[in-house]
């Protein structure tokens, strides 16, 4: 293993104030560093799913799970980078765009099966989904027409197969959401 | 039934045990003050400042093993606890602790004495709570009680605004927890202790190093087991101290920056090292990538995030000591190490780290010396960080569980006044004796008037050398003697000080006086100080240079050396 990787990490949470605050603290005070974050409800009410993308060796990520378990109002970690796993990031672009290279950006938008959202006078926003490596590449191609601004939501990962958190299935969980 | 916050807190207390409690109030926790009369079995102890409650929780919890309790009001009352709480959160010292809230609405509107106080302790408790509702009080003492004296133990903060203490809410017992993302560990890996056993078993030169696990975890009777079973040498770490009875012929010191020159030399020889209850400090390990590089470990912890952390191991296992002990004893076959137990022997006699050098000067090694033959090893020795710190625990011979009480982790100068108060509630009829410096004794000497008001027996012995003695000492060796800022030219009459208090005070200037006075202090009654006004430029010996290995320990200079 390289001495030093991006890990993804996902962890189940108490959706309660300063949650985050508790593990992103953690994260301050032991040094470690976090490359994306993304949180959002999960499927089951009071609980909320993070995927961390972590900078460090095997130990630092290591130290990283062990220290997110030591945190009472996180209930489940997971390292799923060695896993085979699908993780996704969204991503809007703001491009500089003339006549002359709005065709040659619709190209490049299509092969990367991204959208362009919004159009105006001399700039269009594109949306693109995919792992970061293909985020990466979309923003470095698009860098050569000028972008203005790059926003995206950090990666969110999911285990591929059978081997995921919850051992039964939840019916409606926007209903159970809502009814919390 | 309908009751006020206030009250639920008090019978909350009640519920998980709690019948002793340090504090101040101030506006914030008013509310909960004014309940305490009807709770008398509740007794509060007034201290004079929020350090003082702290750091007294602190003291009475290592000798209970129950959580300590403290009150404070929000604002400074609550941040001046801060330093006890982060002390506690270093040594896995169980405490609860109630601050009083701003009223809720006025929380975030910077009002008068209002400090996030859950942020602020955020990284330095195992958890903290904010109330914002009565009905939830009841429970959060329940988990605070729980999280804060199980698995490894720390300090839990829960904060409750002003008008939560008055609110009137129907008051129910709190049901089962529910605490989801949280469950130590406690039993270890059946294969992992039974690969642990085969390594005891195989190992021809090992040594037990016991932290203050074995305290928290009382598996006194499991190492001694393991120890005598196997015939392995047992060393404590600083905070291990007492968990092992040291006129045990197994017992082979402590390590480190300052331990014995012969506990650190057996580590580094040996061939396994069974690791209980401790951490791989810095203060032990020196230098982490050189640190005993001949042996394999065996780490027992109920700390998850501890295995791995300083310190490669061979056979990790996370669970109770007492417990994975119990099963692993099991499996230890009789051993004998007649060779390595001699190899033993010869380090100490190569390495006589505990010599007093003869000398007709008053030592502060001598005065440790003293109290701990007057006292027969009996008496709970509380300290203070620095010199006479490290000479207590070099000198003092301690043959009970939980007498050795010391601020380790996070070397909190101060400890020794209020942590001394704390032991002594906790165990009113034990000798306490607090072993002061004359520095971190002025960081907390206003607890003198809450140990005089509660008639607590405490007994100090003040090491006076008008210094900072260890700030002095490395100022010594590696800054050329320029001692900048180390003496304190200007203390107290301590004597003269304590009687302002209408505490006793005796005053030792003469190496004949020493027995003397420290007998007339365990005859009197009350609260005496003894100010010892020691040798002023006496060193600890050995020493192991921050970030050092074993090979550059330090020993004292053989010229002063003479054998007693």
């Amino acid at each position: 293993m390289k001495s030093s990787e991006k890990h993804t990490i996902t962890a189940l949470v108490e959706d309660r104030a300063g949650v985050l605050n508790r593990i992103s603290s953690m994260f301050r005070r032991r040094g470690y560093n976090i490359s994306s974050l993304a949180v959002g409800k999960s499927e089951s009410p009071g609980l909320s799913r993070m995927t961390f993308v972590v900078d460090g060796d095997a130990k630092t990520v290591e130290m990283v799970v062990k220290n997110l378990h030591k945190l009472v109002e996180v209930i489940k970690v997971s390292d799923i980078s060695e896993e085979n796993a699908v993780s996704r990031e969204l991503a809007l672009i703001r491009v500089k765009c003339d006549v002359a290279s709005r065709s040659e950006i619709m190209q490049i938008v299509d092969i990367f099966r991204a959208k362009i959202v919004d159009v105006s006078q001399d700039t269009l926003i594109v949306e693109v989904t995919g792992n970061e490596d293909k985020v990466n590449s979309l923003v470095d191609l698009l860098g050569s027409f000028g972008v203005f601004e790059v926003m995206r939501t950090g990666t969110v990962a999911m285990s591929r197969g059978t081997s995921f958190e919850q051992d039964k299935p939840v019916s409606n969980p926007r209903i159970l959401e809502n009814a919390s | 039934m309908i009751k006020k916050g206030s009250q639920i807190v008090c019978e909350s207390l009640l519920r998980e045990g709690c019948n002793v409690v340090f504090g101040i109030p101030g506006g914030a926790i008013l509310p909960l003050y004014q309940a305490l009369p009807e709770y008398p079995e509740l007794r509060h102890i007034l201290t004079r400042h929020e350090q003082g409650a702290s750091l007294a929780a602190d003291g009475y919890a290592r000798v209970t093993g129950k959580p300590g309790v403290a009150f404070a009001t929000s604002g400074p009352g609550a941040t001046n606890l801060v330093t006890g709480i982060a002390s506690a959160q270093m040594d896995s010292v169980p405490l609860v602790i109630v601050t009083g809230q701003v009223n809720s609405w006025t929380i975030g509107s910077d009002a008068f004495q209002e400090t996030d106080i859950t942020g602020i302790t955020l990284p330095i408790t195992k958890h903290n709570f904010l109330v914002m509702d009565a009905s939830e009080i009841a429970t959060s003492i329940k988990e605070a009680f729980y999280i804060a004296n199980s698995g490894r133990p720390g300090p839990v903060l829960v904060d409750i605004p002003r008008d939560v203490f008055m609110q009137e809410v129907e008051y129910e017992e709190p049901g089962e927890l529910n605490l989801p993302g949280y469950s130590p560990n406690f039993s270890g890996h059946s294969g992992q202790i039974r690969k642990a056993a085969n390594l005891i078993n195989k190992s021809e030169k090992p040594v037990i190093v016991a932290g203050h696990g074995v305290i928290i975890s009382k598996a006194y009777d499991e190492l001694k087991a393991l120890a005598e079973k196997a015939q392995i040498p047992v060393i404590t770490t600083l905070l291990g101290i007492s968990c092992f009875p040291e006129d045990h012929v197994l017992w082979t010191g402590w390590p480190g920056m300052h331990g014995m020159a012969y506990s650190s030399f057996a580590i580094e020889e040996a061939d396994l090292i069974i690791a209980l209850g401790m951490r791989f400090d810095d203060r032990i390990t020196g230098n982490p990538s050189k640190f005993a590089l001949n042996s394999k470990k065996i780490h027992i912890d109920v700390d998850p995030s501890e295995i791995g952390k300083n310190i490669a191991v061979d056979v990790p296992i996370v669970g109770d000591v007492k417990e994975v002990l119990s099963r692993m004893n099991n499996h230890v076959v009789d051993a004998t190490h007649p060779s390595w137990l001699k190899r033993i022997d010869v380090l100490k006699e190569d390495h006589p780290s505990l010599d007093i050098p003869e000398t007709s000067k008053l030592l502060a090694r001598q005065v440790v010396r003293d109290i701990s033959d007057e006292t027969k090893g009996d008496a709970t020795i509380v300290t203070g960080v620095g010199q006479h710190q490290m000479w207590a625990a070099q000198h003092y011979r301690f043959k009970k569980p939980c007498t050795f009480l010391t601020s380790g982790g996070s070397g909190t100068m101060g400890y020794e006044v209020p942590a001394a108060m704390g032991a002594q509630v906790a165990d009113p009829e034990s000798t306490v004796w607090s072993i002061a410096g004359d520095g971190g004794f002025q960081m907390t000497l206003c607890e003198l008037a809450t140990i005089a008001e509660n008639k607590l027996p405490v007994k100090f012995a003040i090491l006076n050398n008008g210094f900072l003695g260890m700030v002095r000492q490395w100022q010594e060796i590696f800054f050329d003697s320029s001692y900048v800022s180390t003496a304190y030219t200007g203390n107290p009459d301590f004597v003269r000080l304590a009687e302002a208090y209408g505490i006793k005070g005796i005053r030792v200037t003469d190496k004949t006086q020493v027995k003397t006075a420290i007998a007339e202090a365990m005859d009197h009654d009350g609260p005496v100080l003894v100010d010892f006004i020691v040798e002023q430029e006496e060193n600890v010996y050995p020493m192991i240079p921050s970030g050092m290995t074993v090979f550059d320990m330090i020993e004292e200079p053989v010229s002063e050396k003479v054998t007693t």
